[in-house]
């Protein structure tokens, strides 16, 4: 099978990738002082080489890579720095955790407050009281609002590029909805306090007008354009482009044996979709729209712009067409303040339990996916192994 | 077949529609594509909309060659001139700086967990950890990084503390994108390696990384990307300065979110809004161009899987 000439045989020349690698190979077996280059006998070793490269096979010969030579100290060394690395990342997570919890135990024993249930603010000074009640209510308001809004429209989207949309058009639009990801949040607070909240306002009091009798939607007086509402719809802008990636890459997996089979019985489009790719990317629109939960919890300044801060001596209102504080901006819009090590507390206390709120939401969106095997993340193993399942 | 159509009192002379389907699903088919395509509009409408405004604002002070080379020293909010270069040159040093720490701890990150800790608990509570890390907001990153440089070793606010917490941000989306090109390497070239007695570790610096290349530097944009537009840090770790300081080590630092956060304030006036829409759409282009090369490179170098 191998050509005298040393180089790959001609008649196997669709394998790009390993061609392009071959230089090296070389490179290699020269520096190491090793034989000289037998590319016959690489040849011949991938030429005799009938395995099938599906994935099963692939699977199984994986522990046999491990016959690489050990105990080289190159080997010890570089191994060493990837796991050092891989345990660095481990310990990033938990250095935040440990560090904002070290800071924030001085501030919090000093507090004189409850601190998961007051709403009032006022740290530093002999008698510091702060809670976090009002800020959490905003937070999470605010961001299932945006979740609500965002993923129907990010399914919608990621259906019309995975199923209706012809394909010259699907790449482009796929592209143009990233690009959404691509403006920095500053601009979409900017956006949004000028151009987009004015817009907002006549829905904010259609739907006061309608729905006033409950507390969530009650209007204060005045037309004040920084409320939770508006800032959830932005939001849900922001998040728009994550949720719909996920989802695209989930729906675009679908067996083909479950889309045709729905069409062959006689379905519609519609009922294809809703028979056959919905419950398929279930799992993963979950997580998807979890992570973008997980996205807006977080968001600063978007929120710090748009958001209008209410006078300290209102009466709380739970209306999400008042304004408020989020963690994020409450801890952004004080930044100047961080001056004594109390005051500073106080916020690293604000910032750990949004860390926390966020670890348990992106835990959360991880559990779901590693549950629900098919049609989950990891999307190229997943290709590969639905793809075997329907052959 | 006439038999049929003989059953059928109103057939008006057409051909029998066998596959016909009853109204209702027809209906609800026709509403779902009218939705579905209504979604995409309705995406597309921010997009458009940020866009326009951005570009109609701040494209003519772009135009300008002082944009590009001076900065807003001794320019007050009421006076025209002056440039973003200091905020340019703040915001790509910040990267700059950001992306030399991260990048070779994401590239050993993942080359361990595709490579040596492949299918090990220790691997996945790395990759747990990863994915955590990834939906860390940045205020939080901040204060961390407020926490340790500020509050426990006494140091300044500087460039420097905030490249360590855009470090947060930008490592686990160079992690992820080259842990699944590493993953797309095809065994074959692994083997073949190693059946010329080359060691695991050169194998891997020599034939797996440089194979999966391409896919690494778009992770690298993309996540350089995600850390120039992020204002958090830059509020809570640096302070916004007006002049050209290139030390990340000393001094207050001007970038392009901070330049547009402090004109914000003063939109009224119309030689600050135009700084601040300036500024913006330079952010954006830089964000852009730097998405647009991710995507090129990715198109030119992806591996081939059999």
């Amino acid at each position: 099978m191998s050509s005298p000439d040393g180089t790959a045989p001609p008649d196997r020349p669709a394998d790009p990738a390993a061609a392009g690698a071959e230089p090296r190979i070389e490179d290699l077996v020269d520096e190491t002082s090793g034989p000289t280059p037998h590319f016959d006998a690489l040849a011949e070793l991938r030429a005799g080489d009938e395995r099938p490269t599906d994935s099963t096979t692939r699977e199984q010969t994986g522990p046999k890579l491990e016959l690489g030579p050990v105990g080289h100290l190159g080997d010890r060394l570089f191994s060493g720095l990837a796991r050092g690395s891989g345990g660095l990342v481990v310990a990033i997570v938990a250095f935040v955790g440990i560090f904002l919890l070290a800071l924030a135990i001085p501030a919090l024993a000093d507090n004189k407050a409850n601190f998961l249930f007051s709403r009032v603010w006022e740290p530093g000074g002999s008698d510091p009281r702060f809670g976090i009640a009002g800020l959490f209510y905003t937070t999470v308001i605010s961001s299932i609002i945006a979740m609500i809004i965002a993923v129907p429209i990010a399914i919608g989207v990621a259906l019309f590029v995975t199923y209706y949309a012809p394909r010259r058009i699907a790449t482009p639009v796929a592209h143009a909805v990233d690009l959404l990801a691509a403006v920095p949040s500053i601009v979409y607070g900017l956006w949004g306090l000028l151009f987009f909240a004015p817009i907002v306002l006549p829905v904010i009091n259609g739907l006061s007008s309608a729905l006033g009798w409950i507390p969530l939607f009650e209007k204060p007086i005045g037309d004040n354009v920084g409320v939770i509402f508006t800032i959830s719809v932005v939001l849900a802008i922001m998040i728009l482009p994550v949720v719909t990636a996920i989802s695209r890459e989930i729906f675009a997996q679908t067996p083909v044996a479950h889309r045709e089979g729905a069409l062959a019985l006689g379905s519609t489009k519609w009922e294809m979709i809703r028979m056959a790719v919905l419950p398929y990317g279930r799992s993963g629109v979950t997580s998807a729209a979890m992570l973008g939960l997980g996205r807006a919890l977080g968001e600063t300044v978007a929120v710090m712009i748009i958001l209008t801060v209410p006078n300290g001596n209102d009466p709380w209102n739970p209306s999400i067409f008042s304004g408020g504080e989020t963690f994020a901006s409450k801890i952004a819009n004080n930044a100047a303040e961080f001056d004594s090590p109390e005051k500073t507390g106080a916020f690293i206390a604000a910032g750990l339990v949004l860390f926390v709120v966020t670890f348990l939401v992106n835990s959360a969106a991880r559990i779901i996916v590693a549950r629900s095997a098919p049609g989950a993340k990891r999307p190229r193993r997943n290709r590969r192994a639905t793809e075997g399942a329907s052959v | 077949m006439t038999t049929i159509v003989e059953n059928k009192p109103a057939y008006d002379g057409k051909a029998l529609d066998l596959t016909g389907r009853s109204g209702s699903r027809a209906f609800k088919n026709t509403l779902a594509t009218v939705l579905i395509v209504l979604a995409f509009v309705v995406a597309l409408i921010p997009l458009v909309w940020i866009l326009w405004t951005v570009v109609s604002k701040g494209y003519h002070l772009l135009l300008s060659a002082d944009w590009w080379s001076q900065s807003q020293r001794g320019v007050t909010v009421r006076r025209e001139g002056g440039g973003a270069y200091h905020a340019i040159m703040g915001t790509l040093i910040m990267a700059l700086i950001t992306a030399v720490i991260a990048v070779p701890i994401a590239i050993m990150g993942a080359v361990y967990l595709v490579e040596y800790g492949k299918g090990t608990k220790a691997a996945r509570a790395v990759s747990f950890m990863v994915d955590i890390l990834t939906g860390v907001p940045s205020i939080v990153a901040a204060l961390f990084i407020y926490a340790v440089w500020i509050t426990v070793f006494g140091f300044n606010r500087v460039g420097f503390a905030v490249s360590l917490s855009l470090v947060l941000l930008m490592l686990p989306v160079v992690l992820r994108s080259t842990e699944e090109m590493l993953k797309l390497v095809p065994d074959e070239l692994r083997e073949a390696s190693y059946a010329l007695g080359v060691p695991k570790w050169k194998t891997i610096l020599k034939v797996v990384v440089p194979t999966a290349f391409g896919g690494i530097i778009t992770g690298v944009m993309l996540g350089l990307a995600r850390v120039m537009g992020e204002t958090a840090p830059l509020l809570i770790l640096v302070g916004y300065s007006k002049n050209i300081n290139t030390n990340p080590f000393n001094g207050f630092m001007g970038a392009l979110p901070t330049m547009i956060n402090q004109d914000r304030t003063e939109l009224a006036l119309q030689p600050a809004a135009d700084r601040v829409w300036a500024a913006a759409l330079t952010l954006i282009l830089l964000v852009l161009v730097l998405n647009l090369l991710a995507r090129l490179v990715a198109r030119f170098s992806t591996i081939k899987s059999k």
